[in-house]
């Protein structure tokens, strides 16, 4: 199934994919970002399906499969588990506010597209060329993860991090071997299992989780 | 024991001992681990003796070359002197109730998957299995880093495993990148990611994807291998992780991320040429060293103090590798296994240190040599192999490391780390010999645990790992052939 409407279909979840990203930018309520997390799941899944339907192959379909239920279910369930424990519903003073973060995000962008030249070079297929969308959405969780002053924003952070870095993989190389997407599925899911217990335990240590507070260690 | 055991040893042990850790009682448990580690330690003996003239033992997706077997000897040797000093460590806690019993189950069981997922990195064949490997060491260490639940080590744990995550995270680019030109080349599936694949195709490997890869791959393992300027979590975590657990941190996880960098050089440097990973390193070593020395000056607490000179030798390891001749990674190899041990015995003394003053202020620990001279003994003399003073293997290998250097023409560069590295000598010995010497103060910082000090067969896991230390500084024996065939390995004259 390659055509037209396949293209069209694989740039909207791309667009999507974006989208959802300077959405977090934009967005304060912690809800919204778990929400909007979970669209940009879907739009993962949703390039990893049409790609999987590509290939046709089983394995590819089981990936498919496997990311759909990591990033859209699991872990925004993970997340909004954090957020009853921890009762703060917005970030408060983002240290760079929003509408600098939207202008930083078009910059990233941009840079995205620059830096993932050698990707692109790579393939004439139209998945190639989308490749940037994912550094892009990389950028931006490094972004986030830096301006933000709440522990869940830095943990959304990490995650747009990872779902940067997936997509990047779907589109240049059609997906990594089924071995390793496991492999990297446990290993993310347990790295947010961790971070959750952590987030807990800061509550109880500081009594709140703004990341300024964790001023206990430095050198003089 | 067949080499094939001996592949699979040092994962099966430590898992095995991980789950009887939490069945059997605690004391027997730790003395379980103690065995496993040693069983990894005997594993890495065997596959050395195999391999040094001997094509690579394969089985699956693990695969074990001179390198492997050498990091497995690593890995072995410094959890043994850690899991025997861990024994005593968890003994002391227990008797003034600073831990529940499943607190420490909880310990025993994730310092035996520790060493698992390290082994499983140095075992694996797939650099995608690899980097899997290194995330597991972060998600298993964070609760050991947040072990105590203070407010100190609960944000130590945070940075850790928010820094660690994002830095492998860019690793993770950087597999992806390397599997996308393989995949481009003509592979398929998990064998597009193989070391050996890698090696044998490199010449078809797209070079600007590469350098795009080379540049993601050290800035992500090099986060994990504590290089600067990525380093900031290194003293927050293996300053508030328990003893033990900092020596495993500080001398094998380290050099574990640093070989996945080693790795990827041999395949890069098939493609690119030496130069373009030359720079990087360089900066990186220079950085680290740059900021170890600063921050060791005016350094105020002894276990961050020993944190900061991991980062310095994690710099000069980054400077040899840079050089990049055969000396130069060998040298580089004999201080990965020196390290590991001088700064396994120094973390666990000074864990020790701790329980009996109270303290981690440097200036709260006066005239130790006068109140516990065994236990003062031990720390100064694993200082002594840490800063680089014969006998100890250090002396060998930092010699190597500067002289492989002046021979390959980076004059200055091995000039000005020299430098660097002299500095840190003279912070660390001036904060010690306050430690260690000084006029005995009645007053402390904090309540010790502990103020009759360690007893004497708490001491005895840090005389064998010193006398292991200043054993190789003496001769190498065996090792030799197989330190010499871990960086042929390495420079890509690796046999099929």
């Amino acid at each position: 199934m390659s055509g037209p409407f396949h293209t069209q279909l694989l740039n909207l979840a791309c667009g999507l994919f974006v989208l959802t990203a300077v959405g977090v930018l934009w967005r304060r309520e912690l809800s919204a970002l778990i929400g909007l997390l979970t669209v940009q799941g879907v739009a993962l899944t949703g390039i990893a399906a049409l790609l999987a339907v590509d290939v046709g192959s089983g394995e590819a379909i089981a990936v498919a499969t496997g990311v759909g239920i990591l990033k859209a279910v699991l872990l925004p369930l993970l997340l909004r588990r954090v957020l009853r424990r921890v009762p703060e519903a917005r970030e408060t003073a983002p240290l760079v506010n929003v509408s600098a973060s939207l202008l930083a995000a078009a910059a990233l962008t941009l840079l995205a597209y620059a830096a993932a030249r050698p990707l692109v070079a790579l393939g004439p297929e139209p998945t190639a060329h989308a490749a940037p969308v994912g550094i892009a959405v990389l950028l931006i969780g490094f972004f986030l993860a830096t301006t933000r002053r709440r522990a869940i924003s830095q943990i959304i952070g990490v995650l747009l991090i990872d779902n940067g870095i997936a997509a990047v993989a779907f589109l240049a190389t059609g997906g990594v071997p089924l071995v390793m997407e496991l492999g990297v599925s446990v290993d993310l899911l347990l790295a947010v299992l961790v971070l959750q217990v952590l987030t807990t335990r800061l509550q109880a240590a500081f009594g709140d989780t703004d990341l300024d507070d964790l001023r206990e260690l430095h050198d003089r | 024991m067949t080499p094939t055991v001996a592949l699979h040893l040092p994962l099966v042990a430590p898992v095995a001992a991980a789950i009887l850790s939490m069945l059997i009682r605690r004391r027997a448990a730790a003395w379980i681990g103690v065995a496993a580690a040693a069983a990894i330690l005997l594993a890495g003996g065997v596959l050395g003796a195999t391999v040094t003239d001997a094509p690579a033992v394969v089985s699956g997706l693990l695969r074990a070359d001179a390198l492997t077997a050498l990091m497995i000897i690593v890995i072995g040797a410094v959890g043994t002197v850690a899991c025997w000093a861990g024994v005593h460590h968890l003994a002391a806690e227990t008797t003034t109730g600073d831990h529940n019993a499943d607190g420490g189950r909880r310990y025993l069981t994730l310092v035996q998957l520790f060493l698992a997922a390290m082994s499983l990195a140095v075992l694996a064949d797939n650099l995608g299995l690899l980097w899997v490997a290194v995330e597991a060491t972060t998600v298993v260490t964070a609760f050991l880093v947040g072990h105590h639940r203070t407010r100190a080590s609960v944000e130590a744990a945070w940075k850790y495993v928010v820094l660690c995550s994002v830095g492998i995270g860019i690793a993770f680019l950087g597999t992806v990148c390397v599997y996308a030109t393989a995949v481009a080349a003509g592979a398929h599936g998990t064998t597009a990611l193989d070391w050996t694949h890698l090696v044998n195709h490199a010449t078809t490997l797209d070079p600007d994807l590469t350098r795009l890869a080379a540049g993601l791959i050290l800035l992500g393992f090099g986060t994990k291998a504590g290089l600067a300027p990525m380093h900031a979590w290194l003293p927050d975590a293996h300053s508030q992780a328990p003893a033990p657990v900092s020596a495993l941190m500080s001398g094998v996880l380290l050099s574990v991320a640093f070989y996945a960098i080693l790795r990827y050089k041999t395949i890069t440097d098939a493609v690119l040429g030496p130069a373009y990973t030359r720079t990087l390193l360089i900066i990186a070593a220079l950085a680290s060293l740059a900021v170890a020395a600063l921050l060791l000056i005016a350094q105020r607490d002894y276990k961050r103090m020993l944190a900061y000179s991991s980062i310095e030798h994690m710099g000069l390891i980054a400077l040899g590798t840079a050089t990049g001749s055969r000396l130069a990674i060998t040298a580089v190899l004999l201080h990965v296994l020196g390290h590991g041990l001088g700064k396994a015995v120094a973390f666990c003394g000074a864990g020790q240190i701790l329980a009996a003053t109270g303290s981690s202020r440097i200036t709260a620990v006066r005239g130790l040599a006068g109140r516990h001279p065994a236990l003062a003994g031990s720390f100064s003399l694993a200082l002594l192999a840490v800063l680089g003073l014969p006998p100890f293997s250090l002396f060998a290998s930092e010699i190597g490391i500067a002289r492989a250097g002046m021979a390959a023409g980076h004059g200055w560069t091995t000039a000005i780390a020299f430098a660097l590295v002299l500095l840190a000598f003279a912070a660390i010995s001036r904060h010690s010999a306050g430690m260690l010497l000084g006029a005995p103060t009645a007053t402390t910082g904090g309540q010790p645990v502990h103020a009759d000090g360690p007893r004497a067969t708490a001491i005895l896991p840090l005389a064998v790992g010193l006398a292991a230390a200043a054993t190789l500084g003496v001769t190498l024996g065996p090792l030799q052939d197989l330190l010499d065939a871990a960086a042929d390995t390495v420079l890509g004259g690796h046999r099929p």
